[in-house]
């Protein structure tokens, strides 16, 4: 927390001016458009024009229609599975690096560790469908070792973009789980032995629940950011179901039905808002 | 038998590390492909699908399109987080808990639905869909990163120095220029590469609102149709090279000021 220091004139004027720009920038092109998806999602679209009388019919039609709920079914599924799967991942690496890689390499190390991070969707999937198509690497790979007779596809499926998505979060989660356990004093690790506890009782009992912040703030950042995608799975899914983002957009860029994906928007933004409810009592912000 | 203990952590830690790395090398690789399919067996290496990329007038347009809109929103992104946590930091302003919490909100909307609401938006206002509206849209993004690193390096230690300047005759804007600007360099500079880092990658913002203006990201994005392409691997080697590039630099700002 940065106290606030007197400033040069104390003058609230002041402070706000300079606040002004960001405000009224954050106002006008974040918290407006979010109303006017707000708004808009209780309009409805009839024939090519936008009827403003105002109602919950987007939302009754989204529950109703077995093809939107199944796209908020899948999209749960897979980023429920996203973010098991990556913590699982992600914590032995995080905790090899900052307990088993000497000190001065652990910068380098884990700088390698997130390098590709830094690449944009739109590549990073491609990538992987480089890797998982037919005749791709892994298929190579295979073939090479007898396991396959000719060239086979692992592209185009839900695997494909648990995948691509797990790639992605490892790297994330590494990042905040090392974050937190390089925060530990190696005190309380010699307290739990000097008081008898071996090397798996002093895990279970003592570093997992002090790193449970670092794992609940980066399976948060995976949820949101996850179950927010459409890049990923637009690529690598193949088409054959949707999640919900992939929903959304077909709305607008197939039946440019605007009303209909901001009630779609806003349903995203609740399940979000319930997960990060859920979520709170780890999520200390200003901690990490 | 030290290495016989590390064995299994040096194993895991390969493993993963390789999960991570496969996908960006077997780009890499393949954009070097001889030939007009890029899987195995590799048959370059050939620098002809860097020249068909650079040769290729539409793509260099969204280079330079995703350049112009990287650097104007980043610095535009700087300058606004800058001078709200100045005044957050340094005013003891009413609310300023909530008004922290507001600047920091946009991180906690997925980029798709702020990229919607800028749609709709300006679908409503009728401003076009253009380059400008795709700047808009990252600075709305970048803007709470920048705020939060220099509202982070605005503490009471800083304060005090300023407050020195000031008790030895410093006017306010000799404080901002002389000791403030310089002595957040660092930060300002790690706000802005970080910034052009996640402009020159983001795509569903510049998807949603251009329509002709593409970024590089969105150029990429429609070369897909035609499937697996050594191009493809060529122009995305090089959107990651620019990401890699940045994210040194600004290792390297960090690194230095840790040593001073």
């Amino acid at each position: 927390m940065t106290p606030a220091a007197p400033g040069p004139g104390r003058g609230d004027a002041r402070g706000w001016g300079l606040l002004a720009p960001a405000l009224l920038w954050t106002v006008a092109f974040f918290a407006m458009p979010l109303g006017v998806m707000g708004v808009y999602s209780l309009w409805r679209r009839v024939g090519m024009t936008v009827v403003t009388d105002f109602g919950l019919a987007n939302y009754v039609d989204f529950f109703a229609k077995s093809f939107f709920v199944e796209s908020l079914i899948n999209s749960l599924e897979v980023t429920v599975v996203v973010t098991v799967v990556s913590v699982l991942l992600a914590y032995p690496l995080a905790w090899i690096l900052a307990e088993r890689v000497p000190p001065r390499w652990q910068r380098l190390a884990l700088i390698l560790a997130i390098l590709p991070f830094w690449t944009s969707y739109v590549v990073r999937s491609y990538s992987w469908l480089l890797v998982l198509s037919e005749g791709g690497i892994l298929s190579g790979w295979l073939q090479a070792l007898g396991v396959v007779d000719g060239p086979v596809s692992f592209a185009n499926n839900r695997g494909a973009t648990v995948i691509g998505f797990v790639h992605f979060f490892v790297m994330l989660l590494t990042l905040t789980i090392y974050a937190n356990l390089v925060q530990l004093p190696a005190n309380y690790r010699k307290a739990a032995a000097d008081l008898g506890a071996g090397p798996v009782r002093a895990f279970i009992h003592v570093i997992l629940p002090l790193t449970l912040p670092g794992i609940m703030v980066g399976a948060f950042l995976t949820f949101v950011l996850c179950i927010g995608d459409y890049i990923t799975p637009q690529i690598l899914g193949g088409g054959r179901e949707l999640l919900l983002p992939q929903a959304i957009v077909m709305q607008i860029s197939r039946r440019s039905d605007f009303p209909m994906a901001s009630a779609m928007a806003m349903i995203l933004m609740a399940v979000v808002s319930l997960v990060y409810v859920g979520f709170a009592r780890w999520l200390k912000l200003e901690r990490v | 038998m030290r290495f016989l203990r590390a064995a299994p952590a040096i194993a895991y830690a390969g493993l993963i590390y390789g999960f991570i790395f496969l996908p960006v090398a077997v780009l890499v690789l393949f954009s070097f492909q001889g030939s007009r399919v890029p899987i195995p067996p590799f048959d370059g290496p050939s620098l002809e699908w860097y020249r068909a990329v650079f040769a290729d007038s539409r793509m260099m347009a969204a280079l330079g399109n995703s350049v112009v809109v990287a650097l104007l929103s980043s610095a535009v992104s700087v300058i606004l987080g800058f001078l709200a946590a100045w005044g957050l930091a340094r005013h003891d302003l009413r609310y300023s808990r909530l008004l922290h919490g507001f600047l920091m909100a946009p991180l906690t909307v997925s980029t798709l639905i702020v990229a919607m609401g800028l749609l709709i938006t300006f679908n409503a206002i009728g401003i076009p869909k253009s380059l400008l509206a795709v700047g808009i849209g990252h600075v709305v993004i970048n803007l709470p990163l920048c705020f939060a690193i220099l509202y982070s390096q605005m503490g009471a230690h800083q304060a005090n120095i300023e407050r020195a300047a000031r008790d030895l005759g410093a006017a306010e804007w000799q404080v901002l220029a002389l000791v403030t600007v310089p002595m957040l360099w660092p930060a300002l500079l790690a706000g802005f590469f970080l910034s052009v880092t996640f402009s020159w990658d983001e795509f569903i913002i510049a998807f949603m609102v251009t329509r002709f203006d593409a970024t590089l990201p969105v150029e990429i994005w429609s070369m897909l149709r035609t499937g697996l392409n050594p191009r493809t691997n060529a122009v995305g080697s090089f959107v990651f090279l620019v990401s890699v590039a940045g994210v040194i630099l600004l290792d390297l700002i960090l690194f230095g000021r840790k040593r001073n």
